[in-house]
């Protein structure tokens, strides 16, 4: 009866001296895994434009629906999205995007700190997505 | 100064002096052990505990207090004023008489009263009283509901926590703790009374509402006990009887069974603070590996368990004193 209970203090009294697991967040950060599914951004062709080619994939294989697509066409019928937004308050992260992405244009980054004051904030738009970190 | 001290007399102004030295380190003492509390909790769940506020979060309680200051005094309509006013501050007085005959060291004690551990142990009993005065005057039912369980408990586990002081008073034929510390020169009692000093132990965090017998403030049941309508400062000062109240028993424990203020080398005062936090410690220990007991378990430890072998301990006391 009284040994169960000495075990019990002894592990307490074990994990009392041991070190805490506690990451100490914003002066100390985890280290995330280079698979690690972040913030959204463009992949971009050698002119300096998005990589995207407008196909569509990512919106037909995004299950919260969060991608809205507007395709645009040049001269030579080369298309490319004329307004591609990215709604990152209804996305979950799943990274099917990235993966049904036959120009592996869309990418998800490394950033997941995303803090803004107005909820319009959380729109990715194309200058957005351009602009967020490889 | 010494007008005063010719005034009053010597003595007097002594007992004054030290009642302001008490009331001093009560603060003190109940500051230091909400930090230490949330430190070892945290420890012995792998965490760290407070570290924000001050170099490894010591300013905590300080901040802690203040906030409580900040915050409004609620008392709600259906309150029976006299009692809940009371309950607060009444609990108080227990806390303060006993600090009055516990000695630190040789010479740093208020007053060395002959009856010393009975007025500890009559005053204790008083804190049942402010705390069935809060759980009746909160008009809460959770309130009621702790402070009944209160005070069964606190009979209950009242009995034992005498019975196990009771083979070292025949030991010593003192009531008076300075003698008995002074009867510890040699041995210190706790070999003499190991069964004794452990009854006394879970008798005394029974008695201070620790878990795991926290029944009168069990908070997944009765959301806090007797002070679930007290706020502010008033919560306060139930915070701080219990701290002061922990160290209270710890302060007993280690002057009746780890030799009080004796030890080598080290002055008498850092010895029995040592010992006494020490014990502390323990009881800090056992709240966060035990869960909380049923409350027919809490009244069968008691009753089946450690007043039959307080008995059977004091009745060999002495037996083998007598021959």
């Amino acid at each position: 009866m009284i040994i169960p209970l000495l075990k019990g203090l002894r592990l307490t009294l074990k994990m009392f001296f041991s070190r805490p697991v506690t990451i100490e967040y914003p002066e100390k950060k985890r280290q995330i895994s280079p698979r690690w599914r972040g913030m959204h951004y463009f992949e971009k062709n050698p002119q300096g434009e998005t990589a995207c080619v407008a196909c569509g994939l990512c919106v037909a294989v995004c299950p919260s629906r969060c991608i809205t697509l507007e395709i645009r066409e040049r001269e030579d019928g080369s298309r490319y999205p004329g307004r591609y937004e990215i709604d990152a308050l209804r996305c979950i992260f799943c990274g099917y995007c990235q993966e049904a992405c036959p120009v592996n244009a869309i990418k998800l980054g490394q950033d997941y700190e995303v803090v803004h004051y107005e909820r319009k904030d959380f729109l990715l738009t194309k200058d957005k997505l351009l602009a967020g970190k490889g | 100064m010494e007008q005063i001290v010719s005034m009053i007399g010597w003595k007097t102004a002594k007992t004054i002096a030290g009642l302001v030295g008490v009331l001093i380190f009560v603060v003190f003492n109940a500051l230091i052990l909400t930090w230490a509390e949330r430190k070892v909790a945290g420890h012995m769940q792998r965490r760290i505990g407070p570290k924000e506020v001050g170099p490894y979060g010591l300013i905590q309680p300080i901040a802690d207090a203040l906030k409580l200051l900040g915050k409004e005094i609620l008392t709600p309509r259906a309150v029976d004023r006299p009692l809940y006013f009371l309950a607060p501050i009444l609990i108080f007085v227990p806390v303060l008489v006993s600090f009055i005959v516990i000695p630190f060291d040789a010479s740093l004690q208020v007053k060395d009263i002959n009856v010393g551990i009975l007025v500890i142990l009559a005053f204790s009993s008083l804190s049942v009283l402010s705390i069935l005065m809060a759980g009746w005057g909160s008009n809460n039912k959770y309130a009621l509901i702790g402070a009944i369980r209160s005070v069964a408990q606190n009979i209950a586990y009242e009995i034992p926590l005498l019975l196990a002081l009771l083979p070292v008073i025949m030991m010593t034929n003192s009531f008076s703790l300075k003698a008995i510390v002074e009867a510890q020169k040699g041995l210190w009692f706790v070999f003499y009374q190991p069964l004794a000093f452990c009854i006394y132990f879970i008798a005394s965090v029974a008695e201070t509402n620790r878990t795991p017998f926290d029944l009168p403030e069990a908070e997944s049941e009765l959301v806090a006990g007797y002070h679930t309508e007290y706020s502010g400062m008033r919560f306060a000062l139930f915070f701080l009887a219990e701290y002061t109240n922990i160290f209270i028993v710890s302060a007993i424990a280690v002057t009746f069974f780890l030799g009080g203020y004796q030890g080598p080398f080290l002055p008498g005062i850092i010895w029995f603070l040592l010992k006494s936090y020490l014990l502390v410690f323990v009881i800090m220990w056992l709240r966060w590996t035990f869960p909380r007991v049923r409350f027919d378990q809490l009244l069968n430890i008691s009753w089946k368990a450690l007043i039959p072998l307080a008995f059977i301990n004091l009745l060999l006391t002495g037996g083998l004193l007598k021959l």
